[in-house]
């Protein structure tokens, strides 16, 4: 797998080691930190700084980080709680793996800085199951911090103090949702509150909790260190800094790639080795397996930014751009991930527990042959049904990537249907 | 009844949590129990909720929710591979009809020798290196042909 190092984040994934405290402070690690506690910079003053840097929360919701922390209440008597969203399990994602096992010092750096702005005593980075070994390296750089004391009571030799833990989650999608991921940490089966309230009122242990993603916490050192203005320049206006996108499927290179926001996305597939050898680029989906898939004509004309790919009519979601060439049956890959939302659904709410089973169902029949003409408007009738009328997004998620199926590839539904059998 | 040995690393997770939060650490208990049992039956996970100070219940909902939690006795091994969009394009389902002929049993299923126990995974953040799989729970392969499943079944005894 390709690694292609960029301004931000994988600054150091060149040197041998990145992953060590020493490297990351020889370059520059732990400056931002120090910088606050010496000249006691005010909460404001550094909201002000990540507001001016139009970041936008990398988790694939793309809200204004700046925004979010001014959520939170400053003048709190009692606990409040700092969690970091690790628990990346959006099929074509996986940028925050590479993160922490490359650069964690740069999450544990941005945690302590949000935590000093945010005034919280106690965070939480809630790691993806799958990834033993990435959480077994955050753990290490975060004993190492505590040694160095960049994390523990009075935080270099001031009154500040953080401390910080890794929650390592065991198998579930829907821990990614943030107020599910907040039940699991308190040692529940991971089912999404309703909101409100908010986490920012009510949330770990029922305390004010702001909780962000693995790359937006990421990101804050630099912001801190460099200034928020060259930050946003990196990208564009209201799509600040660089992105990490994780390219995968039918590409020569797969891999991370740190590039500006604001990329065309030719330069991208350029950058993961163009469409494997002798084949055709058929379609892409741009934000990870929920967002709604693009044809290569329109994919080619973006550029890699929230604005840009929704205004191409999908997401740019986590920056998990899954490429796929023309011997892809869109009928088939929609039954895998209708599967997917079938099987993760928690549970609780009828129309996403249901819905996504009918949805998986009909979608296999058609699949096998056995469709019939009034699947399509059933289909259709069933995303839209569930869109919206769930307590958490997954729902959404498993409707939307049906309704841009059936909108660009229709054809496709309906030659199985007729004929039952594939076209391609 | 858990070694002391897992008792000592329980107690290390419990620390992680304010005082009163001890069930936050019910996850890694029962991973540290299941590490040691090789899966959770009831009296193990009874044996959680005592230490926790959980309702019995509570920890089986935990238990069952999480695709990662053995619940059942398996084989020596369990593999579990991915099939999800990255993987699947990238030949996932042919590395599961290779894994299903090598080891002559399905998904869900344990060989008759008992060495293994096949499962189907969802995606598991790393589809930069599909095709991919998981070794009992806490060792990822990755870029896997026919051949490097061969060599990883060949090594796992
Ligand atoms: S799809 Fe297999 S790891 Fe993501």
């Amino acid at each position: 797998m390709v690694i292609k190092g960029g301004e931000v984040i994988f600054n150091t994934v060149h040197l041998p080691e990145s992953w060590k405290l020493s490297t990351y402070v020889a370059n520059g690690g732990y400056a931002a930190l120090r910088k606050i506690l010496s000249e006691k910079t005010s909460a404001e003053t550094i909201i002000a700084e990540v507001k001016k840097s139009a970041l936008r929360g990398r988790g694939g919701a793309g809200f204004p980080t700046g925004l979010k922390w001014s959520f939170m209440p400053r003048h709190f008597d009692g606990d409040k709680y700092l969690v970091c969203n690790s628990d990346e399990g959006e099929p074509g994602t996986f940028k925050d793996r590479d993160i922490m096992q490359l650069n964690p010092h740069a999450l544990i750096e941005g945690m302590a800085i949000a935590a000093y702005t945010l005034g919280t005593r106690r965070g939480y980075n809630y790691i993806h199951g799958e990834i033993w070994e990435t959480y077994e390296r955050m753990e290490a750089a975060v004993e190492e911090a505590k040694a160095a004391g960049f994390l523990g009571d009075n935080i270099c030799g001031t009154d500040f103090s953080f401390h910080l833990f890794n929650h390592h989650g065991y198998g579930a999608y829907i821990c990614g949702e943030e107020t599910a991921l907040l039940e699991s940490i308190e040692g529940k089966k991971g089912q999404p509150r309703f909101k409100p309230p908010f986490p920012a009122s009510f949330g770990l242990y029922g305390k004010p909790t702001t909780i962000n993603n693995t790359e937006t916490f990421a990101s804050i050192p630099y912001i801190i260190r460099e200034g928020g203005q060259k930050f946003l320049e990196l990208g564009k206006p209201n799509n600040g800094g660089t992105k990490l996108f994780s390219v995968s499927g039918h590409v020569n290179r797969p891999g991370n790639f740190e590039v500006p926001m604001g990329t065309p996305f030719a330069e991208l597939l350029e950058m993961a080795g163009g469409i494997r050898d002798g084949h055709t680029f058929k379609a892409c989906i741009p934000g990870g397996s929920s967002t709604p898939v693009l044809p290569a004509e329109i994919m080619m004309q973006c550029t890699m930014d929230y604005d840009s790919i929704a205004k191409a009519g999908s997401a740019l979601g986590a920056g998990s751009v899954i490429i796929m060439d023309e011997t892809v049956c869109m009928v088939k890959a929609l039954e895998r991930l209708s599967y997917f939302y079938f099987e993760e659904s928690c549970g609780q709410c009828t129309p996403c527990r249901e819905g996504t089973g009918w949805l998986y169902r009909v979608i296999h029949r058609i699949e096998h042959g056995q469709g019939r003409p009034e699947d399509l408007d059933l289909l259709s009738d069933v995303a839209h049904n569930i869109g919206g009328r769930t307590i958490c997004g997954l729902g959404d998620a498993a409707a939307m990537p049906v309704q841009a199926m059936l909108k660009h590839y229709r054809h496709e539904f309906e030659h199985h249907i007729e004929h039952g059998k594939c076209m391609v | 009844m858990l070694s002391p040995d897992s008792i000592a690393q329980i107690d290390y997770e419990i620390a992680k949590y304010p005082v009163n939060q001890r069930q936050s650490a019910v996850m890694s208990a029962l991973r540290i129990a299941q590490v040691e049992k090789g899966w959770l039956s009831t009296e193990t996970m009874d044996f959680v909720a005592d230490y926790l100070g959980m309702p019995a219940i509570a920890v089986y909902e935990v238990a069952t929710f999480y695709n990662m939690y053995n619940t059942a006795p398996l084989g020596r091994h369990k593999i579990t591979l991915c099939t999800n969009i990255s993987c699947a394009l990238m030949g996932a389902p042919e590395i599961a009809e290779h894994l299903k002929e090598k080891l002559g049993c399905g998904f869900g299923e344990t060989s008759e020798d008992n060495r293994f126990t096949l499962k189907e995974g969802e995606c598991m953040g790393a589809c930069g290196d599909a095709p991919l799989c998981m070794i009992n729970n806490h060792r990822m392969e990755g870029f896997l042909t026919p051949e490097k499943v061969d060599s990883i079944l060949e090594e796992l005894k």
